[in-house]
């Protein structure tokens, strides 16, 4: 029983992260209805940012999580500025491509500038160690920390989405832009906005993840990957099926490793693959089809 | 006249492709061959990308399971090559069609989203079954043997090795060319500019696109299994996203909207990719930072831009 315990703490800790990084690229989704490839790629940058902060300068983790998301937030602003804009007015298919492109500078910069071998970062004091949980089951102290910042995420952003202006701003330009704007709503300030919000949440997430998983070249990629699998399965865009799909993934990771790990890569592809043969649209979305 | 015109430079074009292992230096008959390859693989991914207009992210596992799959043959069996190239073409297939099963029903960003993934999971596979496709070491220590057919040809000679994948990328890129011009072909057209109204004319657009992605996934694959005796390995990058990212970068850097673009386009990567390669080891960013600047100011691409101007003109 208390194996089974410790791998649904598992899940939760999984699933909190994914759902961290999965609505960012809801968020930016809704709004500027472009999918940010380079989603994966800023989180990444958070991670590797905490490292540099950490361990190369020598500063707390409290001030890399709260530096290194800004950081990352301002070069959200910049892309936005500098780049997205051009495309804004054109098909999805150039958004895509773009985003991709980013994908592509921000791998290949990280490379360069921090090389491609593997960091690691140590939790702070206070978070180091185990605590006997389920009687004697020993469960690491961070990876409740993990938990705990993931419930008060979920939390503060139903609260911002549901009862703060900004949030019921940021519901109205993904509902309908033009109207949005006809409402005096300034919806260039708010598309910048948002997609520095969702850099936000990304770079948070790699700052959470960088103490308990190794900074390496290839973290982006792979949770880009896991978020697309949660999106897929919760459906697009939806607040409720970011969570959704972020809790059925950190099931399948942390039942899968304990119960099946020769075939538990394969499962979150073949968790998409169900959904996507009987519900389209993911658990709790609408209207995907082409 | 200026259709006549066109004809000629083609011509002129095949020409001095055949002619191009007597007068260039060795080494660019390896070029020349991995341009002919990759501008068939970039070809089959705009049949799905311009033509089609779904956005492919994961076309690199076609390509690579052609590659797994000749070289697969060439190890254990000794095939001749053009019958491992043929299973190479029905293994990529399949593959596109069971992916596009599951991807081509929903919208242009799901599409996107889905490719690169199950993408990435043919990679991961390749990457993690060690027993059958040996790991990141991946397939190689395979000897060429017969072409088949019974033509006599020394395949391990990279001029004779350079005409055979002339001779199959003109074949294919006829084949598909007659594709894109077939009353199907149109109709692909007419479903990426307005899938709606094609489907209130009574077509049945996913089956549509299906059918374009599993061709497209045949072409992709038989354009892998011509790389396998080229590189004399097959390994999982082949199938990671950053292959994928290629044939993206050659259409749109030669341009979407004509047949020969991806071609074009892969003349010119492959070029580039040779000539920064061998100065600096950051070639991801730069393909990244051409990409992002031919989106935002060169939309219709190289060719694509002059052909526009060139048939406006008066």
């Amino acid at each position: 029983m208390s194996g089974l315990g410790a791998a649904l703490l598992n899940s939760l800790d999984i699933g909190l992260l994914l759902f961290v990084i999965a609505v960012g690229l809801n968020i930016v989704f809704g709004v500027l209805n472009v999918i940010n490839f380079a989603h994966g790629a800023l989180y990444m940058l958070g991670a590797y940012l905490a490292f540099t902060l950490m361990n190369l300068l020598g500063l707390s983790f409290i001030v890399a999580l709260i530096v290194a998301p800004l950081a990352v937030a301002v070069i959200a602003v910049l892309i936005d500025r500098l780049v997205l804009r051009f495309i804004y007015e054109r098909d999805v298919a150039d958004s895509l491509l773009l985003t991709f492109a980013l994908l592509l500078i921000i791998n290949e910069s990280v490379r360069m500038i921090w090389g491609s071998g593997i960091h690691t970062v140590q939790p702070p004091e206070l978070l180091r160690g185990s605590v006997g949980i389920f009687g004697d089951t020993l469960y690491p102290v961070y990876s409740l920390f993990v938990i705990v910042v993931g419930l008060v995420l979920v939390a503060a952003l139903w609260f911002i989405f549901n009862r703060t202006r900004a949030g019921k701003i940021m519901r109205a330009a993904a509902l309908d832009r033009d109207m949005a704007e006809a409402l005096c709503i300034n919806t260039k300030l708010v598309v910048t906005g948002v997609f520095a919000f969702g850099a936000w949440l990304a770079a948070l997430g790699g700052v959470v993840a960088a103490p308990m998983r190794a900074v390496d070249p290839g973290m982006g990629d792979k949770i880009i990957i896991e978020s697309f699998i949660v999106v897929v399965i919760g459906g697009l865009g939806s607040f409720p099926g970011a969570l959704a799909g972020a809790m059925v993934l950190g099931l399948i990771h942390g039942l899968g490793g304990r119960y099946l790990p020769e075939i538990n890569l394969l499962l979150p592809f073949v968790g998409m693959a169900l959904v996507l043969l009987f519900k389209p649209n993911g658990l709790m979305g609408k209207g995907a089809n082409a | 006249m200026k259709s006549a015109i066109l004809l000629g430079a083609l011509a002129l074009t095949i020409i001095l492709l055949i002619a191009l292992p007597w007068v260039v230096p060795y080494f660019y008959i390896f070029i020349g061959t991995e341009i002919l390859i990759m501008g068939l693989f970039a070809a089959s991914f705009n049949l799905v990308f311009g033509y089609t207009g779904m956005l492919s992210f994961g076309h690199a596992a076609f390509f690579g399971i052609g590659t797994y799959a000749t070289a697969m043959l060439l190890l254990h069996l000794q095939w001749p090559l053009l019958a491992c190239l043929l299973v190479s073409m029905g293994v990529g297939a399949v593959l596109a069609l069971v992916i596009g099963f599951l991807s081509v029903r929903l919208n242009e960003v799901y599409f996107a989203m889905l490719t690169l993934a199950f993408g990435m999971m043919v990679f991961s596979i390749a990457h993690m079954w060690r027993s059958v496709t040996n790991g990141s070491d991946g397939i190689a220590g395979f000897t060429l043997g017969a072409f088949g057919l019974g033509i006599d040809l020394t395949l391990g000679n990279p001029a004779v090795y350079y005409h055979v994948v002339l001779a199959i990328v003109i074949v294919a890129s006829l084949v598909l060319y007659l594709i894109c011009r077939s009353s199907f072909g149109l109709t692909l057209q007419a479903i990426r500019q307005n899938a709606e109204r094609v489907s209130f004319c009574g077509l049945n657009i996913r089956s549509y696109r299906l059918a374009a992605f599993t061709i497209s996934g045949a072409f992709a694959g038989l354009a892998g299994g011509m790389m396998a005796p080229f590189l004399r390995v097959a390994s999982p990058e082949m199938m990671h996203w950053a292959t994928s990212a290629e044939p993206v970068l050659m259409s749109i850097l030669g341009g979407t909207g004509y047949f020969l673009g991806p071609f074009v386009g892969s003349a010119l990567f492959v070029l580039l990719e040779t000539w920064i390669t061998s100065v600096t080891q950051a070639w991801m960013l730069f393909l990244g930072i051409v990409l992002a600047l031919m989106v935002m100011f060169f939309r219709r691409g190289i060719l694509g831009t002059f052909l526009d101007w060139w048939l406006d003109k008066k």
